[in-house]
């Protein structure tokens, strides 16, 4: 190195007249003004910052200050579609669990057995009537909003009863395929090789079931089984008291396929990363990397997929209930009240429309979120301003510029 | 007319075929000013705000001139540029005036801005290989853009690129025509593209960092390519780069951006003999020139040895009773093969010893294997032949667990300081990995310590806290040093850790990384294409080609007289940024590549 002392005079008056690049460059300037001034007095001391502001500059403000999971949050609350599924969402889940009750608390509403019958008032029809500057004859709730069916019962305690039902199955299959899904993705694509060619071999054999059908066979082996094997009644009633969970454990144990193909693939361009190899030189052990360095990083994909999947099982349920392999007595569900009512759509049509639409609104909602997570998790999306944004911009700017001439004029 | 501008012929009608003047439109001549910009400003909306990218830029072009926009990243050289032809992203926005023979450039959209686009201004991009589209041949890619502005037969078309492809030197151009992209070379890739932009005859020329994604080697077949096109092709030319080497051989004036400012506007020989800026004169400092440090030592005894006829180079003699830092003996590295892809030999015979302390630099082109060296040297790649021993331990065959002490003993440093650092975790964390790792410190020690490593690269103590994506690429690249030191490492492996740097940024990382050097005292393999930074560092150097090493000796005697042919041949190829010397350096380049054409 010592032959090099002469020669590294100019890095050494670089490397005293840098500052950090980005907090501003105080000293630089400094001394780069006085080389300037020594030899060249022309040049304007406030342009002598020697050193320029870097690489992706654009990119850096628009981020700056900010941990990655507020740019995502960012990014999401950007997303009006997602924010309003996000609110509609919590409101009917909010109005479903508090109406009905969860558990052994029970709700406000008054009907709190759903199954109860009672008098049919007035045919029936819901006593919901739109205000009036809506068309109708004044606001009001009465006793029975969304109706009754044709032995008494409320239609509102149902489909309330329905919707909880719905986002309990939809929670807990999302919660199953998430497990099973990133802990195959994860260890085929990280560790490659046979492993991953078992693995893969198993999932697309598990691609191959068709879900309505294994959903079908399954809701019926829970009713013929225990009688087949001489179960004791009080099993059958267990057995059939907790059938949502049961059949959003089995839903998830079919779905997770396209999970575990999305996490391997993402994986496996991870594991190119350079961090990953840093990590390994480091002396982390593999089951350090998987968790601390990798799973973080595909957390955009997988929490896409789930939220995607989630709606899709919502209309799953729904269909596989209204099939009648789903979700029976006592248990309730949205797909089973439409199933049970379709007949009634001519006489009693409020008994169809209502968990339709809580379906859709739910299925709606979950979609929307999803499609706000993935694009917040998208790096490389970029925000196009609208031609009003950049008209305010531009006035933001003039009037700036405004202010600045009226103080120069004023000095 | 492209070809026909001959100082030898009066006039333009020795080439003028049938299907030349076929093209002809509204030619330039040579010293007519072309290209007049005034006051033009380019802004980019950000959160709600115009975000200046360049302000204010006012030149001329003639036709036949090359001018260099030079400037690090963020300068705004490139989306100035890019603004002529209408390429700025949908939040940007241009000002000013820019007039191309008249017509007025800024806010020309649709079929006008189509018309102007290939035909009177033409672009060369950076990276030949996405620019190309891989699905067309390169051929097709030709006679495409030719066929778009002119009404043309197919058979014409392909005649006249042919034409085209031999202007450009393509080597046996009917064999070519139907080659798609990856079939080619970079440099061939690079030399489609700049056919591709000559095909219209365009009266401007944009070249947007032509040489940067090239090999040196290359890139000195690219530049005298360029250089004689320019004496051939009446545009003007608009060259794009970072790199004062390239802008030596090639600008008659010079424009030095930064942030988004011109600072300096001038003559090549103004800029570089009496530049006026202080930023001009730091960027002009804080370039290696290669030869400076070395040229003016005494050899007094030869110990360079090169690789001959089935001979690979000898290990280098150890100093006795000590165990050195890197010992390979005869390796050989293979990629494992990975499902149906079969395993990949990168290196091999290959015979290396680091003595304890000293740095070693290792050169060569892209592809020559020398990534793989030092990957294998932290254990990520398995030795397939011969014996690797680090700081006097075995690790040929060692299995993951054995590894872990061994771990403690080396860093390595990579090239790319965006991708090496985990983006979820704050940078404190990644820098203390190590330590918690291997030393099992935790809470206020670990503070102490990533604290302590901070200083040390001379970062403020309260960026541990912050994430990867914002820091600049030098502030990652002494993050991913300091971590790498975390463990006071006896062997550190640098993999080109300045390549991805601004030249100022790299100046400043290669300054703290010599005075970490002395005063930690590891071994150093110095991974790295351009020599004059080797050179900067290293003691020795060993120079990698195809897999083997050709030729290992003393700094001073590789740069000042190389052995091996193709050791001269790089070192022939590295431009240096003085315009005098180039020019002596091309004359000598030249010759050399005469020798041997890729």
């Amino acid at each position: 190195m010592s032959s090099h002392d002469p020669e590294n005079q100019p890095l050494d008056d670089l490397e005293q007249s840098r500052t950090q690049p980005g907090t501003g460059a105080a000293a630089g300037e400094n001394a780069a003004a006085d080389v300037a001034a020594e030899a060249h007095a022309a040049v304007s001391s406030t342009e002598a910052d020697a050193f320029g502001r870097g690489e992706g500059v654009i990119e850096a403000k628009e981020v700056e200050g900010l941990s990655q999971g507020q740019i995502v949050l960012r990014r999401f609350t950007r997303h009006k579609g997602a924010l309003a599924g996000m609110i509609v969402l919590g409101t009917v889940a909010l109005l479903a669990i508090t109406s009905m009750g969860i558990g052994p608390i029970p709700g406000w509403w008054k009907f709190q057995d759903f199954l109860g019958s009672g008098t049919v008032q007035n045919g029936g029809a819901p006593t919901l009537h739109l205000p009036r500057w809506l068309g109708g004859p004044g606001f009001a709730i009465g006793d029975h909003p969304f109706g009754q069916d044709e032995i008494g019962r409320d239609n509102f305690a149902q489909v309330m009863k329905g919707v909880q039902t719905s986002l309990f199955v939809m929670t807990v299959m999302g919660i199953v395929q998430l497990i099973i899904g990133v802990t195959i993705g994860a260890l085929s694509g990280y560790y490659r090789g046979r492993l991953d060619m078992v693995l893969m071999r198993f999932t697309d054999m598990v691609i191959t079931l068709p879900v309505i059908v294994i959903g079908a066979v399954l809701g019926k082996l829970v009713y013929t089984i225990p009688t087949k094997l001489n179960a004791s009644d009080a099993l059958v009633n267990t057995i059939h008291k907790y059938l949502p969970l049961e059949l959003a454990i089995a839903l998830g144990c079919i779905l997770w396929p396209g999970m575990a193909r999305l996490v391997r693939s993402e994986f496996m361009s991870l594991r190119e990363r350079e961090f990953v190899d840093s990590a390994r030189v480091a002396g982390a052990s593999d089951w350090r990397i998987i968790t601390k360095h990798m799973l973080p990083n595909a957390m955009g994909v997988i929490i896409v997929n789930v939220t995607l999947l989630m709606s899709a099982a919502v209309v799953l349920e729904t269909a596989l209930s209204y099939l009648g392999f789903g979700i029976a007595q006592p248990n309730i569900s949205l797909g089973n009240l439409i199933s049970a009512n379709q007949g009634a759509f001519a006489t009693r049509p409020w008994l169809f429309w209502w968990p339709g639409l809580f379906i859709i609104l739910i299925a709606l909602c979950v979609n929307f979120i999803g499609d706000g997570l993935r694009d917040a998790f998208d790096p490389r999306q970029k925000r196009i301003p609208s031609q009003r944004q950049m008209d305010k911009a531009q006035l933001k700017d003039d009037r700036g510029l405004v202010i600045e001439t009226v103080k120069e004029e004023a000095k | 007319m492209t070809e026909n501008h001959n100082p030898l012929a009066t006039d333009g009608a020795t080439l003028a075929d049938e299907d030349v003047t076929a093209l002809a439109h509204e030619s330039v001549h040579r010293g007519e000013k072309i290209l007049e910009v005034k006051d033009l400003c380019i802004n980019f909306w950000v959160n709600g705000e115009w975000f200046s990218a360049a302000k204010d830029m006012t030149y001329d072009l003639r036709a036949g001139e090359v001018l260099a926009i030079v400037g690090e990243s963020g300068s705004g050289k490139t989306q100035s540029s890019m603004s002529l032809v209408g390429l700025l992203p949908a939040n940007g926005r241009t000002t000013g005036s820019a007039k191309l023979k008249g017509t007025e450039l800024v806010g020309l959209t649709g079929s006008k801005l189509r018309s102007i686009r290939g035909k009177e201004i033409a672009v060369i991009f950076q990276e030949p290989m996405t620019a190309l589209n891989p699905l067309y041949t390169v051929g097709f890619q030709i006679v495409e853009t030719l066929r778009t502005h002119f009404v043309m037969s197919p058979h014409i078309a392909k005649e006249r690129a042919l034409e085209l492809m031999r202007l450009v030197e393509i080597p046996e151009p009917e064999v070519r025509f139907d080659s798609y992209p990856h079939q080619l070379s970079g440099g061939q890739r690079q030399r489609i593209m700049i056919a591709q932009s000559l095909s219209c005859e365009p009266k401007l020329l944009i070249a947007d960092e032509p040489t940067t994604a090239l090999d040196v080697t290359v890139q000195a077949e690219i530049l005298k390519l360029m250089r004689d096109l320019r004496e051939r092709v009446d545009a003007g030319i608009i060259l794009i780069t970072h790199d004062m080497g390239v802008v030596a051989d090639m600008a008659d004036r010079i424009i030095v951006m930064k942030d988004g400012q011109v600072v300096e506007h001038g003559t090549s020989a103004q800029i570089f003999g009496d530049p006026q800026h202080p930023y001009t004169r730091q960027l002009l400092a804080a370039v290696p020139h290669l030869g400076s440090l070395t040229s003016t030592l005494e050899i007094h005894e030869r110990t360079t040895m090169v690789e001959s006829e089935g001979h690979p180079v000898p290990l280098t003699a150890a100093t006795p009773g000590v165990a050195p830092a890197l010992l390979m003996e005869d390796v050989a590295i293979e990629y494992p093969k990975i499902g149906r892809k079969p395993a990949f030999r990168a290196a091999q015979n290959i015979n290396l010893l680091i003595e304890p302390g000293e740095v070693v630099g290792l050169v060569g082109e892209s592809g020559s294997g020398k990534t793989t060296i030092g990957r294998a040297a932290v254990a990520l790649l398995p030795v397939v032949e011969g014996r690797l021993t680090i700081a006097g331990r075995d690790i040929t065959h060692a299995k993951n667990k054995d590894l872990l002490p061994f771990r403690k003993d080396v860093g390595i440093v990579f090239q790319d300081p965006g991708s090496s650092l985990n983006p979820r975790l704050p940078v404190g964390e990644s820098i203390g990995e190590p330590l918690y790792l291997h030393q099992k410190l935790r809470g206020s020690e670990l503070s102490k310590k990533v604290e302590d490593l901070l200083d040390s690269v001379e970062l403020p103590r309260s960026m541990r806290n912050r994430y990867p994506h914002e820091l600049s690429g030098g502030q990652r690249q002494r993050i991913g040093v300091a971590r790498a030191l975390a463990l006071q490492p006896k062997l550190l492996i640098a993999d080109e850790p300045t390549s991805a740097l601004d030249v100022s940024v790299q100046a400043r990382v290669l300054k703290l990384f010599q005075n970490l050097q002395q005063d930690y005292g590891f071994a150093c393999l110095f991974i790295s294409h351009d020599l004059a930074v080797v050179e900067m560092l290293s003691k020795r150097v060993a120079v990698m080609r195809h897999g083997r090493l050709v030729e290992v000796g003393p700094t001073a005697e590789i740069v000042n007289n190389p052995q091996h042919e193709y050791t001269q041949r790089l070192l022939a190829a590295v431009p240096v940024p003085d315009p005098a010397e180039q020019k002596k350096r091309r004359e000598l380049r030249d010759e050399i590549i005469a020798g041997v054409v890729s």
